[in-house]
């Protein structure tokens, strides 16, 4: 569980996030929408520690990130999962030796419990011929699924993923989105996810934080967000012709 | 840590070797020609040739001059290759895993370097070399008069002194160029920028710190 309280954060004179409260519940794929600007992408290096909030807590589990020491915080992190946006796989490695980087810098186990360890997480991703090739000979879907089996490898408690649909066509983009929510569900992670992507919105949107201008607008799930009357939800969410036919038939039906 | 440092050693010293062996062979031959050609009074011994090439070589060329090769060289590499891992996040991912990046990038870079007077010592030895081969080979001088040159009036604090600028050297090359890496902002064009700024300010430091060590050691 995460729990954002009151969060502010600015960059010289311009602040970026103006008091953003929320929580994050494991075992569900929270998203975090919004327009390009609104402050979804610093939201999320806040809950990463990569920015510190200037004002308010976050809280992973009872712990408050600004009352910890470096200690408790690296140990912190080493809970955390994060899958890129563009899957930031270390070139000089090969995928198996990504995946395995989490495992050689912070766990105990012997060289053969890893390579067991990696075989079976590249094997949850559907990556099984994949392992000495490096990232740039791979495809930009495979490279995801790579960065999704470094991030999960240590069996994280949380999992941040920036747009993990972006630049992939869309049928490759819903396994994506299918893969991070069958893993969420089945090791109970409080995953986080930042997109723009309204068809991940509608799949996989257990809890959506809709932000605007540095504010929480709106929060809800996939199911309330045909409901909403909040306009500014329904302008970004509906700006398309298809979404709009989507919501009158879905209300409609509800009818 | 330990394959970093390795693997570091194989990019920036070895991989490295090549254009000093070739560099500090041909500067040597061309210092000791231009001696020769300089040296046109009957009065002046032919030795000198060896005593010139030799002090030019260990105090200044040496260790200076191939530095300034190594700021674009090894420099240019450092930069673009962390500014590249910060442009694509990776050294997000590392922090993000809880893995101090500065240390596990920079710390296996400024070990390795400490190998850098063995190169050092390779181009000194390489530059006296072809010195001796362009002179003897286009009858400047004699083999016997050049090896007299070059065991003549021999100082062994002048090899303290190049040696001991070399270390300033190997520090400089590693910190400035992972400075301007690591802290670089922007995409693509930016690394090649970070790149440039930094072999310009690398070279600056070097020639600043030479001037400094020269005037402390030798003053």
């Amino acid at each position: 569980m995460i729990k954002v309280d009151d969060i502010h954060k600015s960059f010289g004179n311009s602040e970026v996030l103006k008091g953003i409260s929320t929580n994050f519940e494991p075992g569900k794929t929270n998203l975090i929408i919004g327009q390009s600007g609104s402050g979804k992408t610093v939201f999320l290096k806040c809950l990463l520690g990569l920015h510190f909030p200037e004002k308010g807590r976050i809280i992973y589990s009872d712990r408050v990130y600004s009352e910890m020491n470096d200690e408790q915080k690296r140990s912190l992190r080493q809970e955390m999962g994060m899958v890129f946006q563009g899957s930031a796989l270390f070139d000089s490695m090969t995928v198996e030796e990504n995946v395995m980087f989490p495992l050689k810098m912070f766990s105990k186990m012997s060289k053969s419990e890893m390579q067991d360890r990696v075989d079976i997480v590249l094997k949850r991703v559907n990556l099984i011929d994949a392992h000495k090739k490096l990232p740039s000979e791979i495809s930009g879907g495979m490279q995801k699924r790579v960065a999704i089996a470094r991030a999960i490898v240590n069996r994280p408690t949380y999992l941040f993923c920036d747009e993990p649909n972006s630049g992939l066509d869309p049928k490759t983009a819903i396994i994506i989105d299918n893969l991070i929510h069958e893993i969420t569900v089945e090791f109970n992670i409080t995953t986080v996810i930042n997109t723009h992507d309204m068809n991940s919105v509608m799949e996989i949107g257990e809890k959506i934080v809709f932000l605007k201008n540095g504010y929480k607008e709106w929060e809800g799930s996939n199911k309330e967000i045909f409901r909403t009357d909040n306009e500014a939800v329904t302008d970004f969410v509906y700006s398309s012709d298809l979404f709009k036919k989507v919501r009158q038939m879905y209300i409609e039906e509800r009818n | 840590m330990k394959n970093l440092i390795l693997k570091e050693i194989d990019d920036l010293i070895y991989g490295s070797l090549g254009i000093i062996i070739f560099i500090s062979f041909f500067i040597g031959g061309v210092v000791a020609i231009q001696t020769a050609l300089n040296i046109d009074n009957p009065l002046i011994p032919k030795y000198l040739i060896g005593f010139t090439t030799r002090q030019s070589v260990i105090l200044e060329f040496a260790p200076t001059f191939t530095s300034i090769i190594m700021a674009g060289k090894v420099g240019s590499y450092i930069t673009s290759s962390i500014g590249t891992m910060r442009v694509t996040e990776q050294i997000d991912a590392l922090e993000v895993m809880g893995v101090n990046s500065l240390n596990y990038l920079i710390f296996p870079k400024i070990v390795a370097l400490m190998l850098y007077p063995f190169v050092i010592a390779i181009s000194m030895y390489l530059g006296i070399l072809g010195g001796w081969l362009a002179v003897v080979a286009g009858g400047y001088t004699t083999s016997a008069d050049f090896i007299k040159g070059i065991q003549i009036d021999f100082k062994p604090f002048h090899v303290l002194y190049a040696f001991t600028k070399t270390m300033a050297f190997a520090f400089i090359l590693a910190t400035i160029p992972s400075f301007y890496g690591y802290y670089m902002k922007g995409g693509a064009l930016e690394v090649g920028k970070a790149s440039t700024t930094s072999f310009v300010w690398t070279s600056v430091i070097i020639i600043i710190v030479n001037y400094i060590i020269t005037q402390l050691m030798l003053g």
